[in-house]
């Protein structure tokens, strides 16, 4: 079991490297390689009309001049311990983790990036809670009732809201209760929970439903195929022969074993998520790192993308290590492997 | 008298999309306690549905069951789920024929025994704990208080079944049907379960039905035997006069077709031509005739209504006349055997 977690702990962390090396690639490698000169590149970090003899300064103070391992031992480095920048007659310390200043407002990335994290954190795990358990709920009903007008319906209403994306359904749903009932503002303003969970609860519920809309649907047949499978097997009989009641036969037996590929996907999804559930603050106008990566992309703001871009990269593959630690938990058969 | 055990005219019909499946149809036998009876036949000949019917666990499918089965005076077929449920486990307990599938891959051995124990007798985890490990002990698993916290994954092919098969004993089942309990086993195991399952028989004083397609199996356990064939009984007897002097054709060639070590090698095993009838379509009369290389002798039609079992105490539905059995028996069939 141990040994497990030490695997799967230095599997995160060598996956966390792996992607900081692409993600550096991306940045500063692939531009290199479609033609762009180091001045090209510190053009983008000073104003406008510059000459070609600042740039080249410039180029070599923001190391672009250097080989390329010492510029992502220095990314690397800013990341996990901070940066000093020195812009000529004083130095600038950017606390780790630093991934830079903003072009635009050249406020550092990071405190901007955890203010809008709580926002979305805050969105994920509330349309999650809702999601799993509308999802699971359905499931589990539709494949104990097959066939029947409610397996039917609610596989009906799931297939809907599987190919109705967030946008149709997100400003459908704003239309209605915000515009023409008014029972939520339309969009744009979010209570920080420490401040007024009530409030705070208000201003995120039509963005919980859409988003769990989405995803229940998944999830409710993800849990209906498997529930349809776990019931079927050899083990499900068993526990019928010895008498348990039904309740116990269905949740104990059979929706432990159909809830652990589910587990898997609501990791992804979750991680995925984290990083910024794009579509969902759009359409709301919530301050979330998906609006803030949108922005960032709309204005060239490398800065904040590459923060978003590690981020969500981080959020993901912590949420793999939580659900691969999960799993030995649920399944004592992974504890061996 | 009745029986302990009284089954009368058992029939288990499902409706498919393809048609009625006549599984079981008329199945009538008796069992006392302490006595043991072989059910014989090929797959699909109705085996395994019919000891799924008598513990009850065709409800909620799509099967009909109709006919009577009498244990201990109550009858079943017409009783509550509830109440068959509570005889499920307690009164009739079941083993089954991949150990492996067939106990819950999450849950520990100790805790499947003391769920099938604390779900028929109020007692606490820890006397039921102690009820596992001593069943552990009886079954032959060495070092029960330790293996009692292993997970099936854990335990070799034998050492599952004899789990199983404490499981299935823990409340001292007055009936024990074992579907097939050695077939997924290696062949030096199947010998020690099938030892443990009769030294068990004696000392609890169980009635127990083995279902088998391995006449060595029935040969070594059964007091009784019954050979099914598409879902009816061919031939029903006391497991002497069935090996002695096998009355149907089907039954002769089950047993020509059982190699034999005292025979020479050269000799070619004699095998049933064709292969087990659709139950959907079932040939009419006799549902052996299309394979029996005696049909049509003595020009007798076999395609005309079968006769019911006849005899007494070894009963056979077979059109051939006695006589003519007699002398196909001592020419053909004898010399081979």
């Amino acid at each position: 079991m141990i040994r497990y977690i030490i695997r799967r702990l230095l599997a995160a962390v060598l996956l966390l490297f792996v992607v900081s090396v692409v993600t550096f690639a991306i940045f500063f490698l692939v531009p290199r390689l479609a033609g762009a000169t180091p001045e090209d590149m510190a053009s983008r970090y000073v104003g406008r009309s510059t000459s070609q003899e600042q740039l080249h300064v410039m180029a070599q103070k923001l190391g672009f001049l250097d080989p390329l391992w010492v510029q992502y031992g220095r990314f690397a480095k800013s990341i996990i311990l901070g940066a000093d920048y020195s812009t000529g007659p004083t130095t600038v310390h950017c606390p780790a983790p630093c991934f830079g200043y903003s072009f635009l407002t050249q406020n550092p990335v990071w405190p901007d990036l955890t203010d809008r994290l709580t926002v979305t954190i805050s969105l994920a795990i509330g349309g999650a809670l809702i999601w799993l358990l509308a999802g699971v709920a359905t499931g589990v009903l539709s494949a104990l009732r097959k066939g029947s007008f409610f397996d039917r319906a609610a596989m009906g209403v799931a297939l809907a809201g599987v190919s109705l994306p967030i946008f149709f359904t997100g400003l459908l749903s704003l239309s209605i209760f915000s515009y023409g009932l008014g029972w939520t503002a339309p969009g744009g303003s979010y209570e920080p929970f420490t401040s007024n969970p009530a409030q705070w609860a208000h201003d995120l519920l039509l963005p919980w439903i859409t988003l769990a809309f989405l995803f229940s649907a998944s999830y409710a047949r993800l849990t209906r195929a498997g529930m349809l499978e776990t019931m079927s097997e050899d083990y499900i009989r068993t526990a019928r022969a010895k008498g348990l009641p039904e309740r116990t036969v269905v949740f104990k037996h059979g929706l432990r074993s159909a809830l652990t590929p589910i587990l898997t996907i609501f990791g992804l999804d979750l991680g995925l998520l984290l990083g910024g559930a794009i579509l969902t603050e759009s359409t709301y106008s919530l301050p979330g790192i998906g609006k803030y990566a949108v922005d960032a992309i709309k204005t060239n703001d490398l800065p904040k993308v590459l923060g978003v871009t590690l981020v969500g990269a981080f959020f993901i593959i912590f949420a793999n290590l939580v659900v691969d630690l999960l799993y030995a938990v649920v399944d004592p058969r992974v504890r061996l492997a | 008298m009745s029986d302990f055990l009284e089954v009368k005219d058992l029939r288990i019909h499902f409706n498919t999309d393809d048609g009625l499946v006549k599984a079981v149809d008329g199945l009538s036998f008796g069992l006392e306690r302490g006595r043991t009876l072989g059910i014989v036949g090929e797959s699909g000949s109705g085996k395994s549905v019919t000891s799924l019917g008598i513990l009850g666990l065709h409800r909620g499918s799509n099967a009909r069951v109709r006919g009577e089965v009498w244990l201990d005076g109550e009858e079943l077929i017409g009783a509550s789920r509830e109440e068959v449920r509570k005889l499920r486990g307690r009164k009739m307990a079941m083993i089954f024929q991949d150990p492996l599938a067939a106990m819950h891959p999450f849950y520990t051995v100790g805790h499947q025994i003391t769920e099938a124990y604390r779900v028929h007798n109020k007692v606490s985890r820890q006397v039921a704990r102690r009820k596992a490990i001593e069943m552990l002990d009886r079954v032959g698993i060495p070092q029960p208080q330790r293996r009692v916290d292993d997970y099936p994954h854990q335990f070799s092919g034998g050492m599952r079944q004899r789990a199983m098969i404490a499981m299935a004993l823990v409340n001292n089942p007055e009936l024990l049907i074992a579907d097939e309990p050695t077939t997924a086993l290696d062949v030096t195991v199947q010998a020690q379960i099938l030892d443990l399952i009769r030294t068990l028989q004696v000392e609890f004083g169980s009635a127990v039905i083995i279902i088998t397609h391995d006449l060595g199996v029935v040969a070594e356990l059964a007091d009784d035997l019954l050979v099914m064939y598409g879902g009816k009984v061919v031939e029903y007897g006391s497991a002497e006069q069935v090996f002695r002097r096998p009355e149907h054709p089907y039954t002769w060639g089950l047993l020509g077709s059982m190699p034999r070590l005292d025979r020479d090698v050269r000799e070619r095993l004699i095998s049933i031509k064709g292969s087990p009838p659709s139950l959907i379509n079932l040939p009419s009369g006799c549902a052996f005739h299309p394979r029996c290389p005696y049909s049509g002798r003595e020009g007798i039609p076999s395609n005309t209504e079968v006769p019911k079992l006849i005899g007494d105490g070894h009963k056979v539905a077979c059109h051939l006349p006695p006589a003519v059995r007699t002398r196909i028996f001592a020419e053909d069939i004898a010399p081979h055997l």
